[in-house]
């Protein structure tokens, strides 16, 4: 299953080092891997993304900074498939303060969730936020949104906050070895040294989480 | 079961409480030693390439897989438990070093009244001053017996800070209301987090005595008395829930694992799951653990010494799986394995919004400033509506954006969307917080026990823990929420969100990681598990080591507690024990 590039925003290619790069518009059909969404959903959760975390005049969102591809990955990988949760039965209904005590994996609520949503990319914005807003209390929209400003602000090796434009919004440098001779220095004023990422820093590879059994 | 050549000491549980007895057997006595550890051993240099907020600090890669096991809670007596089944309230670490490889490294030593908190309280206030329903136990061990071992684990982590009390001799700048200190703390006070300055200008300007954050995040180069060497701490803001990169926060990796790994006595045998304490009920001796091997083998480890320094949850556990004293019963009282569980209370209490940008992605897990002045035992004298108390922080943690995107004043209402997100970038690097830790008294309602439903992977019963707060914890937290309110407006906030308050419990949020009880020390085998030497009062070789065997709660952070009382356990056995084997008098 693959994704076209265009129709996620048009600037995302991946290559096999996991290195993001701008297409040029006239540049030959690109399709993107995807390990978990089907295209249509895969074109529905960066709809639904897109609105949550909006590309607007107050900077990039999730589009520019792939939340989709992120979030297929995620879903594709431990975390998506329940890996570390305890899933033993009985399940049993709890108050909220006992958490999450569903039997359906987090996958299988992106699957349900998403029945929900169907032809949502077609709509215009202010019908895909009315959408949205019926579907607010559900857990399948807390997720999205958690995952999606997931996918805003991961470190890039994990496939969102592509060109680190995540970390630029907020002015969140990526795992700087030292401040040691910033952090007395900039009291009451911003101190917004250049993002780097986690192999950037370390020169090192990287095996993120979702590339685990 | 395969049955392994005998061991003089079998310790389970590499964290530091075990690794702290191994390292201190290992080098005083010739004894051999075998660690057992369930989880695996990662390499140090792995630390730096591990600087990754999705996978640490949100999915949270270096806590216990609860997919294997986990714990089942319920708010009272009556109701069915259900399984925590995802981490929430508290996150125990997995692998050699535990929890103290994940932690923040905040090091101060709890207060002198703690250990006698029973005897002092009703001694001064009379009978009826401990809550109805209390539990409270002293500790059969004062601070002042203590003070020399606090001041060896300063030592050993190279501790640093400003003492506010000398010898008895109060120092200004330092925390005058601790316990005394025989000696300074070996390192100078961190550098200071931009908001940790706004909260210490902001509480003297209230009058109130704020003191640097005691941190084992090192400021500067040291050596400690075992001659291992750490550079000072970079503040990369990477410490909570990550290993340090540099080794300047102190890790039981970098501070024991080096020494006994050179010493040919200890073995360290990681991927082992042990599931029973074996004991001999006539000749009253603990004989050995049997575990799980890392190839899947069921195996006896026979030992003359048994260790468990497994963390709170699996100390009680596998007493009570083995059938090692009586469960404690919150009806009869009778029992005493499982009594006591506590949590501190630990709430963000007030979120404060400023004009000016923080740089909050600079600091430590312990860099900042602490406010003690509502932490002592004259405080609850007046109107107040609850007992003792607990102390205030603002520490430069180094905050990541995934977890603090979207921290936003109560009044922005949306929370996605256009609104949302210019909102959240605009309040990004200009939100502080201050912390509040307070002490969580031992209740009879408060326990742990087996869980009649729930099961691990390989079939053995789960942990249940039945907890709730009280009046005290709650009435202590709001009372601390409104002083809080009025130290972040000394700071400069424009807008406050105070917490709502503590209902019932909530596993969802997570709060610290110092849950204690279960395995008690105390001064009668009538109402703890183990002696104030942390010897097992029917069972004199078996010895049980960390926060379980806590009466109750202090409202300071408790690993230097856990460490003083392992190398004062370490010492009598080694001076005394060993000479003449049985009961420590």
């Amino acid at each position: 299953m693959t994704l076209s590039a265009a129709t996620i925003g048009g600037v995302l290619v991946y290559s096999l080092d996991r290195k993001a790069s701008l297409l040029p518009a006239q540049h030959k059909p690109v399709r993107i891997p995807l390990r978990f969404f089907t295209e249509t959903e895969a074109l529905i959760v960066a709809a639904a993304a897109s609105r949550i975390f909006p590309s607007d005049e107050s900077g990039p969102g999730s589009r520019e900074a792939g939340a989709a591809i992120f979030i297929d990955r995620q879903l594709a990988g431990p975390y998506g498939r329940d890996r570390f949760r305890y899933t033993q039965p009985p399940f049993e209904d709890a108050p909220r303060e006992f958490g999450y005590q569903g039997s359906a994996t987090l996958r299988q609520i992106y699957r349900d969730g998403l029945k929900g949503l169907d032809g949502f990319h077609l709509l215009d914005t202010a019908a895909q936020d009315e959408a949205l807003r019926k579907i607010e209390s559900t857990l399948f929209f807390a997720l999205l949104r958690q995952n999606t400003i997931e996918g805003m602000f991961c470190d890039p090796v994990h496939g969102g906050n592509v060109d680190m434009v995540g970390w630029q919004l907020v002015g969140f440098p990526g795992p700087r070895m030292s401040n040691y001779d910033e952090i007395e220095k900039y009291y009451g004023q911003a101190f917004r040294p250049r993002p780097v990422s986690l192999s950037q820093v370390t020169g090192a590879k990287i095996r993120p989480g979702e590339d685990e059994p | 079961m395969k049955t392994l050549p005998a061991v003089d000491a079998v310790i389970v549980g590499g964290g530091w409480a075990g690794l702290l007895m191994a390292k201190e057997l290992a080098s005083r006595t010739s004894l051999s030693i075998v660690v057992l550890e369930r989880g695996p051993l990662r390499g140090s240099s792995e630390y730096a390439t591990d600087m990754d907020e999705l996978d640490f600090y949100v999915r949270l890669r270096m806590m216990q897989d609860l997919s294997q096991e986990t714990v089942t809670l319920r708010h009272d007596g009556t109701k069915r438990a259900l399984p925590l089944r995802q981490h929430g309230a508290f996150l125990p670490g997995a692998g050699v070093g535990g929890s103290g490889e994940h932690w923040n490294a905040q090091v101060p030593r709890f207060l002198p009244d703690c250990f006698e908190l029973f005897t002092k309280t009703t001694t001064r206030y009379g009978a009826n001053a401990l809550p109805e329903g209390h539990a409270v136990r002293d500790w059969g061990v004062t601070y002042d017996e203590l003070e020399p071992y606090y001041t060896r684990v300063d030592k050993l982590l190279g501790s640093s800070g400003q003492a506010g009390n000398l010898q008895g001799k109060l120092i200004d700048g330092g925390n005058i209301f601790e316990g005394w200190r025989s000696e300074e703390y070996p390192t100078p006070p961190t550098k200071v987090p931009y908001v940790s300055s706004l909260f210490r200008d902001a509480a003297k300007s209230l009058g109130y005595h704020p003191y640097p954050a005691p941190s084992a995040n090192i400021s500067r180069s040291y050596t400690n008395p075992d001659g291992i060497s750490r550079g000072g701490c970079t503040y990369c803001g990477f410490c909570n829930r990550f290993g340090c990169m540099v080794g300047a926060k102190a890790q039981p990796t970098n501070l024991l694992l080096p020494i006994i790994q050179k010493r040919k006595n200890v073995s360290l045998r990681t991927g082992a799951w042990v599931r029973r304490l074996l004991f001999d009920s006539a000749s009253k001796l603990a004989r050995g653990v049997s575990y799980i091997d890392a190839g899947g083998e069921e195996v006896f480890q026979p030992a003359f010494l048994v260790f468990l320094a497994s963390w709170t949850f699996n100390n009680t556990r596998l007493l009570l799986l083995s059938g090692i004293g009586d469960a404690y019963h919150p009806v009869t009282g009778r029992g005493t394995v499982g009594r006591n569980l506590t949590h501190q209370v630990s709430v963000s209490s007030v979120n404060a919004f400023f004009d000016q940008p923080l740089n909050r992605f600079m600091g430590s897990g312990s860099a900042g400033f602490m406010v003690s002045d509502f932490d002592r035992d004259d405080l609850d004298r007046g109107s107040l509506n609850f007992i003792r108390g607990g102390y205030f922080a603002v520490r430069g943690f180094g905050f990541q954006p995934i977890a603090n995107f979207g921290v936003l004043p109560n009044s922005v209402k949306a929370t996605w969307g256009s609104e949302w997100k210019k909102a959240a970038i605009s309040y990004y690097d200009r939100t502080g917080n201050i912390i509040f830790t307070g002490e969580h008294l031992a209740y009879k309602s408060n326990y742990m026990d087996l869980d009649p439903v729930y099961k691990d992977k390989l079939g053995d019963p789960l942990l249940r823990l039945t907890l709730n707060w009280r009046d005290n914890e709650r009435n202590m937290c709001d009372f601390a929420t409104s002083k809080s309110v009025e130290m972040a407006r000394a700071m400069g906030a424009k807008e406050m969100n105070p917490f709502p308050g503590l209902r019932s419990y909530d596993t969802t949020r997570y709060q610290s990681t110092h849950v204690q009880g279960g395995t008690i020390m105390g001064a009668s085998p009538e109402h703890s598990v183990v002696s104030p030497y942390l010897q097992h009062w029917q069972l004199p070789n078996l010895f049980i080591l960390g926060g379980s065997t806590f009466p109750q709660n202090g409202s300071a952070n408790p690993t230097t507690t856990i460490l003083a009382l392992a190398y004062r356990t370490a010492d009598a056995i080694v001076d005394r024990y060993l000479k003449h084997p049985g009961p420590l008098g």
